[in-house]
């Protein structure tokens, strides 16, 4: 879609509060934001098409394409309002979802709730039927069982149902019957099954992804539907694609089937901002940085790409704790998100030690210095006690803010408590949260089998350019980039999203006996299933394909994904990819295991638009030093000392305008700190590149 | 130093502090990406810390488990008796799986590794993973010695200098049914505590630090002023309880006098059964760490591990009793006993605080480990040898607001494995593995439900379990008018139900299937007190049968 520049498009994004909307023609852009309609969220986008078209001077029928993401299925699901489901199960196996793995996600904490399935047990019902690990039928499908259940499911008046068998995702034969069986006698339910929305091994990540995309799958048509009628009714007449949490676009139509491949589209919009900005730099080893009002989300990007991964869990319990939601395995864009922002709250726990979120102070009351009531120190009070913000010029001056709360709430909760001034806790909270999220980003770095060392940080969010420079040089990061257009990234990041689809398929091979054969046959079959999806949404553009395999050494728990040639293999490839893996587990891990042999668990196949060439922004001559708007006193969180700290206005600074640290440089939405021993310059794009100078 | 530089320097030893169990979690976080073994890389049986130079343990990771925790937090001292830190080098990597020198049976290997700045030596990384095979008997009760029970690795060098001990992996090799595995695990062992040292090493550039000493000192300060805090909240006086289980050869007593004090607690655990002529003994160490977990979880769960937070918790266990075994008493499962070792704590403590403390629960693991092929058939097996073990568990104990958690270990902090995961790296089948209805204790807030596991060879062949199971004759309690929860129990699935033992190694006959019913957790409160929807939402989902919810929750409607 990006290559198609000239005409008019649209983004909209509906979050939790705001829907926001963008859209870009050429390289002009319009913004809007409105409020979120819950009940009905077609009204709240019809509004701000309304208002954006306006601001845009734009008829309905200007527009060439409007792409859409949203959080409603993330939201049906942690509010337990999707719809009353079912699921049919191999018999023995109807508790899977309610066992889980069995664990405690905190060892230590005796009253942990653990996330309640989807189905509860009455509608989890027990099919004889059972296959062996190699599709093998053990034991026949029991037809009439199936018949029985959905007499039952009936009475019981189920809206939507899930089929999930042991081993289903390697012989679909049982699903695929029951399926046809419910069909016959019951049209009009909506059917998801496990071997054809999660089809990869793991019975509980399997059935619990299944029984989430039934959970919201009517409620999510039934919103698709009336949004698309709503704006043809509006005079739009463009194509309309989906956000997918993988990243890539998608039709209703397909959206409509595997709804929950929407779930994580706005946060996957905005790392997708981060991938085109490092793209427009040229910077192949990112680490985004988002930091908000509740959260930090960190990404990594390698290649100009988000990070891929399949797993996901949605509406954790235990706040932020990993397991301690429901597992989704589908494409997402993988990042950490950890209870840090500015309205994260900060108090003392029972060492001394000064904690920092996840409880979040939210819009209402908000931080102390909004001076709504709120009375505990959040993360913005402790940036206000330290002298990083102008109280009267917050929020483009919309939101005056009050320090002498802020001290107060400081020194009541924090400073009290371990002998400190007001001003020198707003020093500890800050180093306290600055150092949880670096810390997020190194073991999230370590998970993900990458390294940090390296890395170019992009920060945004109403945050991420404020703690940025602290943050990098926690991780060791010697540089960072600041873009525009920050307070929409998710929408932007929409518009720059390629139409794409992946296909995951679970076909067990090791190197010692490798079914050359079977292998060609199932990645030709998933590439033609993806090239269906994506033909439908590039109208004729240009398509690439990538081809990946999970690989480890046989005994091993985790894989490392290893590029395939987007062609059929020979036996000249397979070697090579054999030692290609030696390679990257090598690159990883210091040493490769001698006498092991390597195993392939699963394969994907991505296709995708060719996503438009961008120019790396050409360089631009040192322009004139900018004059400073005013001076801060502002206390330096490394060395606690207090200096006077110059402030910039970026709309005066020009490209080539150099900025030596300490300093500030504000924005209507943010502010970007400059610290001690940094540089700032704007380069091309009118983006602000930080740079450590060596000590 | 001024006022405000005295604050910077506190406030950066709180980040350090913060940065170090940063450290010790990525240390983990490369174990569970490289280790070999389904027990390390699906259950998360391991731990991972670092350690001060005369063996104090600073920090451990978050992700582990309780038995390995204080456990492994004892070991380093035995390290540094034997390699003191100076005639340690970059590189070298240190081993042992004594079960009274580590974590107490030889599944556990157990790596130490120094870590280097500016060619000085600074700290100790240690770790420890349970392993799927290290000869002998096999993972299981039937052993006489600790001899019988697999290969015994003293505290060596397995790197010098980086350089592998080829003879040790010789050794290794040689004396294990999966020897590619264990050799993988080891070096995943010593690829983690590298992660570790490298990011210590980052850490102490950042903050120009020469040693850990200071931070140390500030870590040990805080936590014991945290811990005696809690402790000074407890009522002053001596607790006593006692827990049965099953034992192998005869039914096994825990007995426990817990003495809360001004800044200690102590238990001591005289009146408890003797010594078992099988591997169900439990050395010290892993006496310790369970006791001190149960008591940490209820009284101070917030304070992070280290050796001062463990320290106020005191142990004194009567030498001959089956919570001291010595060398070289057989201590292979030595879990099936320590694993009720939080529920007695909790015993005592109920009298103390009783709305922090929960009923009795399944507590030990139900592991079945599986053995097929030509070690259990010989020449007639029917299917490729395997050996395997899954990791499963029973409801666990009500809590005092909170019903107990179905199927869900405790105190133990694994996973199990998915069934799926399970079938494709051993010809087995499982045929069942669900909720057991009716296993709740009944309660105003009721235990968690066991769970119902059949599991049959591929193609019905024989094979073998190596039975180490408990809470048969010896059900967990309910606390407060709850109910007991149900009993376990261990057999086949043939028409007559016939038994198996608890314990030890056993024959499933061809074309038959090993049947476990885990148990339930035990129940709080009196049952009639019960919210009514919730006995009716227990019932329509089958787990509760409408005669004993009218029997026992006096339920009305239906």
């Amino acid at each position: 879609m990006t290559s198609d520049t000239a005409n008019a498009r649209l983004a909209v994004d509906i979050g939790g509060t705001f829907t926001d909307l963008a859209i870009e023609k050429g390289d002009q852009r319009w913004t809007a934001k409105v409020l979120t309609t819950p009940h009905a969220p077609e009204q709240g986008v019809l509004e701000g098409v309304r208002q954006v078209l306006a601001k845009a001077a734009m008829a309905p029928g200007d527009l060439a394409l409007l792409i859409h993401g949203t959080t409603l299925a993330t939201n049906a699901i942690i509010e337990r309002k999707g719809a009353k489901t079912a699921l049919l199960t191999t018999e023995g196996f109807r508790d899977v979802l309610a066992l889980a793995n069995e664990a405690r996600y905190d060892q230590y904490d005796l009253n942990i709730d653990l996330p309640q399935p989807l189905v509860r047990r009455r509608w989890r019902l027990p099919v004889p039927e059972r296959l062996d690990n190699t599709g093998k039928v053990l034991l026949p499908l029991d037809e009439d069982a199936v018949r029985a259940h959905v007499a039952f499911l009936r009475e019981e008046g189920i809206e939507s149902l899930a089929i999930g068998f042991l081993h289903g995702f390697v012989n679909p034969a049982h699903e695929q019957r029951a399926a046809a069986i419910v069909r016959e006698m019951w049209p009009e339910l909506p059917v998801s099954l496990s071997s054809e929305v999660s089809p990869e091994m793991r019975e509980w990540e399997r059935f619990s992804t299944t029984v989430a995309n039934a959970y919201v799958q009517p409620l999510m048509a039934s919103y698709l539907g009336r949004l698309e009628v709503g704006l043809r009714a509006a005079g739009l007449a463009c194509p309309l694609f989906l956000m997918l949490s993988g990243g890539g676009l998608t039709t209703i139509e397909t959206a409509s089937r595997f709804p929950i491949r929407l779930v994580e589209s706005g946060p996957a919009g905005g790392a997708i901002f981060s991938a085109f900005v490092a793209k427009q730099r040229g910077f192949d080893k990112v680490l985004s940085f988002d930091m908000g009002g509740t959260t930090a989300k960190v990404c990594l990007i390698d290649d100009f790409r988000p990070q891929a991964s399949r797993t996901f869990e949605v509406a954790r319990v235990g706040r932020f704790k990993k397991g301690s939601g429901l597992p989704l395995r589908i494409p997402v864009i993988e990042m950490v998100e950890i209870g840090a922002g500015g309205g994260s709250i900060a108090q003392v726990d029972s060492m001394g030690r000064i904690q920092v979120g996840p409880e979040s102070a939210g819009a209402d009351p908000g931080p102390a210095c909004y001076g709504r009531g709120g009375t505990h120190p959040a993360v913005t009070d402790a940036n206000l006690a330290l002298g990083r913000y102008q109280p009267e010029l917050f929020a483009g001056g919309s939101l005056p803010l009050k320090p002498e709360l802020s001290r107060a709430a400081l020194a009541e909760h924090v400073g009290g408590k371990l002998g400190l001034s007001a001003d020198m806790a707003g020093l500890g909270v800050v180093e306290m949260v600055d150092e949880n999220m670096a810390n997020a980003a190194r073991v999230h770095a370590i998970e993900s089998g990458k390294g940090y060392d390296g890395r170019i940080v992009i920060a945004f969010g109403g945050g991420g350019p404020v703690h940025g420079y602290r943050v990098c040089e926690k991780v060791g990061v010697k540089r960072m980039l600041v873009p525009s257009g920050a307070g929409v990234g998710s929408a932007i990041g929409f518009l720059r999203a390629p139409v794409a689809y992946e296909v995951v398929k679970s076909l067990y091979q090791r190197f010692g006996s490798f079914d050359l054969k079977a292998v060609n046959g199932l990645l030709a079959s998933m590439s033609a299933e993806a090239t269906k999806v994506v033909s439908e949404g590039a109208f004729g553009q240009p398509v690439e394909e990538t081809r990946i395999a999970y690989m480890r050494y046989v005994g091993q728990g985790h894989e490392i994904s290893v590029p395939l040639p987007p062609r059929a293999l020979t036996e000249a490839d397979v070697a090579e990819i054999r030692a290609l893996y030696d390679s990257e587990y090598t690159r990883f891990y210091d040493r490769p295991v001698p006498g092991s042999d390597v195993e392939i668990l699963s394969f994907a196949v991505t296709v995708r638009t060719v996503e438009a060439h961008v120019e790396p922004a050409a360089p631009v001559a040192d322009g004139a030093p900018p004059k400073p708007i005013r001076h801060q006193m502002v206390r330096d969180t490394a060395t606690g000392e207090v200096t006077e700290w110059p402030v910039y206005d970026r709309e005066h600074m020009s490209p080539g305008a150099h900025v030596a640290g300490p300093a500030i440089v504000a924005e209507a939405e943010t502010s970007t700190l400059i610290g001690p021993g940094w540089t700032c310059r704007m380069d091309g794009l009118g983006y602000l590149d930080l740079t450590q100078e060596a000590a | 130093m001024s006022k405000e530089t005295g604050a910077l320097a506190q406030i950066q030893r709180q980040i350090q502090w913060n940065r170090l169990i940063a450290v010790v979690e990525e240390q983990a976080q490369t174990m569970i990406r490289t280790a070999f073994s389904t027990t390390v890389r699906e259950a998360g049986d391991l731990s991972a810390g670092i350690f001060d130079l005369e063996g104090r343990m600073l920090a451990q990771a978050v992700t582990g488990t309780p038995g390995h925790v204080n456990s492994m937090a004892e070991s380093v001292g035995h390290f540094l008796k034997k390699f003191p830190a100076h005639v340690m080098k970059p590189g070298d990597h240190y081993i042992t799986n004594d079960p009274w020198l580590a974590t107490g049976h030889l599944h556990d290997l157990t790596v130490v590794t120094p870590a280097f700045r500016n060619g000085r030596i600074v700290g100790l990384f240690a770790n420890t993973a349970h392993i799927i095979d290290i000869g002998g008997l096999g993972m299981g009760p039937e052993g006489r010695s600790v001899f019988e029970e697999g290969l015994y690795i003293p505290i060596v060098k397995c790197f010098d200098r980086n350089v592998p001990n080829e003879t040790f992996f010789d050794f290794i090799r040689a004396g294990s049914r999966t020897p590619v595995e264990l050799e993988g695990d080891i070096y995943s062992l010593c690829a983690c505590n590298d992660a570790g040292a490298k990011r210590l090493v980052e850490m102490m550039d950042e903050f120009a630090m020469d040693s850990l000493d200071e931070l140390g000192g500030y870590i040990f300060d805080a936590s014991t002023r945290a811990t005696l805090a809690e402790i000074a909240k407890l009522p002053r006086d001596t607790y006593r309880a006692e827990i049965k289980s099953d034992g192998y050869e005869a039914p096994v007593t825990l007995k426990a006098a817990m003495t809360i004090h001004d800044d200690r607690i102590v238990v001591n655990f005289a009146g408890t059964s003797g010594l078992s002529n099988r591997g169900i003994n439990v050395p010290p160490a892993y006496c310790r760490a369970y006791a001190c977990f149960g008591i940490k979880c209820v009284v101070a769960p917030e304070v992070p591990n280290n050796w001062a937070s463990l320290l106020p918790f005191q142990m004194e266990i009567p030498e001959g009793c089956i919570l001291n075994a010595p060398h070289p008493y057989p201590v292979s499962v030595r879990h099936v006993v320590g694993q009720l070792l939080p529920d007695l704590m909790m015993g005592c403590l109920h009298q103390a605080v009783p709305e922090r403390v929960n009923a009795e629960g399944s507590s030990a693991l139900w592991n079945p480990p599986l053995r097929g092929g030509s070690q259990v058939s010989g020449q007639a097996a029917e299917t490729e040898d395997f050996e395997i073990i899954t990791f499963n568990s029973g409801g666990t104990g009500a809590r005092p607001t909170k019903d107990g958690l179905d199927g869900t270990a405790f105190p133990s902090g694994v996973r199990t494995m998915p069934v799926e995961a399970t079938e494709n790296v051993a010809p087995v089948i499982f045929w069942q593995k669900q909720l057991r209805p009716d296993s709740a204790g009944a309660g105003r807030t009721r235990g968690g439900f066991g769970q119902v596991m059949e599991i049959g060879a591929k193609g019905d062949a024989e094979f073998a379990v190596n039975a180490i199971f408990d809470r048969v004759a010896n059900p967990p309690k309910g606390r407060d008018g709850g109910g007991e929860g149900a009993a376990g129990w261990v057999g086949l699935n043939d028409p007559n139900g016939t038994v198996l033992r608890t314990k030890g190694f056993q024959i499933v006959p061809k074309g038959k299937h090993l049947l476990l019913k885990l148990p339930g957790g035990g129940g709080m409160g009196d049952p009639k007190e019960r919210d009514p929807d919730l006995v009716k939402r227990d019932v329509e989902d089958g787990l509760v049968s409408l005669e004993a919810a009218r029997a026992v929750y006096g339920f009305k409607s239906g």
